[in-house]
């Protein structure tokens, strides 16, 4: 049997990432995130990227940063692109061009826009033509690349340019959108939530997602240095605290069961998040706005906690 | 620097011998140097991990150099790690 998580020491030994290089702003954590899940994957991978941070800063031409076979070709259809190479592999095999035992694990990226917003009906078609790729979706909560605007990711009361804090109104006045639900809707074998800081769960929950045939879905959340305004040293401190806030449970949907992977023995209220970060700095005087991001963070864990174990249909 | 026109450009845009970027140093963003301290590293990966720019060189799960003609500064390798093996140093300018 295949070990499911593996050592530091063994990543290590797989795989060193993207190369030096690339232009990602100093600090920030998705080259840890890509770090982990090439590492993750016992056959070689190919990627597919959606437009977004990580395309732009990991492939300015003639330079790039992938040392595995990449393409990308639009925002919008990551997910179609990677279905493309999917079935092209399978015809090949078909033909005898390839051999039929070979493995490849097929991976796309993409950022929050190219994932709720611009790219979401293409994913949603991949996962219902039920092609076999991993979607993994770096959520950094707004289009950071074009200068931080809102996107359906970006929480409520959160500065962007285009919900600007100001005398008319606290940032973002809608919430975010629940994407690993609505994935998890298309009834796909595998969909999970991850952050880089718990880097054993989501090593785990990479390896669990390559052994299955099928569309999967890991959705990790990416702390932005310029967009979320904070020390470039603490995005992973970030991450974890997302977590330890339950504004990002970690858990997972494997065959219609929900697990949770990570429940806080201190819950931590929300504040202690929100307060690290100058896009939420005018909350700070509003508590009533904090305690609705407090609400719905405390609706979602009880539901959580609630399907913890339980097979969506019961 | 000549520009290349389109017709000397590899067909579809195509990058061989990937991966190409360390051609392009990125050290020099940086204001701060990260300062490691071996005899109190336990070789726990955990900066390797997190080096979002792939600058901390691993060899047989030891720790072998920090590659500062990448490295940007950021500092995530000494906020992460639990014996404080790695100290930052503002530049002088």
């Amino acid at each position: 049997m295949k070990k499911k998580i593996l050592s530091l020491k063994e990543l290590s030994e797989r795989t060193y990432g993207l190369a030096s290089g690339h232009r990602a702003c100093a600090g920030c954590p998705f080259p840890s995130i890509v770090k982990m899940i090439l590492g993750s994957s016992d056959y070689p991978v190919v990627v597919a990227n959606a437009t977004g941070c990580l395309e732009v800063v990991t492939t300015i031409f003639p330079y790039t940063a992938w040392p595995v076979p990449w393409i990308h070709s639009a925002f919008e259809n990551v997910a179609a692109t990677i279905s493309g190479v999917e079935t092209a592999f399978k015809a090949l095999q078909n033909k005898g061009v390839m051999p039929a035992d070979r493995k490849v694990n097929f991976v796309a990226f993409g950022g929050d826009g190219g994932t709720y917003d611009i790219g979401l009906q293409s994913l949603s078609g991949a996962m219902e033509r039920r092609h076999n790729f991993l979607y993994v979706l770096y959520d950094n909560q707004a289009y950071m690349n074009t200068g931080i605007q809102r996107s359906s990711a970006t929480p409520f009361g959160a500065h962007t340019t285009t919900s600007p804090a100001g005398k008319v109104i606290p940032g973002k006045v809608q919430h975010r959108k629940d994407i690993t639900e609505i994935v998890a809707a298309h009834d796909i074998p595998y969909a999970a939530q991850a952050s880089p800081s718990h880097w054993g769960d989501l090593i785990r929950k990479a390896r669990r997602a390559f052994e299955i045939e099928g569309p999967k879905f890991i959705a990790v959340i990416s702390p932005c240095v310029p967009g979320w305004g904070y020390d470039e040293s603490e995005s992973i401190e970030l991450a974890r605290l997302a977590v330890e806030t339950c504004f990002w449970p970690l858990y997972e949907i494997d065959n219609g069961i929900y697990k949770l992977n990570y429940k806080p023995k201190n819950k931590l209220p929300v504040k202690v998040w929100l307060e690290k970060q100058a896009r939420f700095k005018h909350l700070l005087d509003k508590p009533e706005l904090i305690d609705e991001i407090q609400n719905k963070i405390d609706e979602k864990w009880k539901k959580l906690l609630w399907l913890d174990g339980k097979k969506v249909e019961d | 620097m000549k520009f290349k026109s389109w017709k000397d450009l590899p067909e579809g845009a195509i990058v061989r011998d990937v991966p190409t970027s360390p051609e392009f140093k990125t050290g020099d963003w940086k204001s701060r140097t990260p300062k490691y301290i071996p005899e109190k590293c336990t070789h726990d990966l955990l900066c390797w991990l997190y080096c979002p720019d792939s600058a901390i060189h691993v060899k047989d799960g030891k720790i072998e150099k920090f590659d500062l003609d990448y490295c940007k500064g950021c500092g995530i390798c000494a906020s992460i790690c639990p014996q404080d093996a790695i100290e930052m140093v503002e530049e002088e300018v």
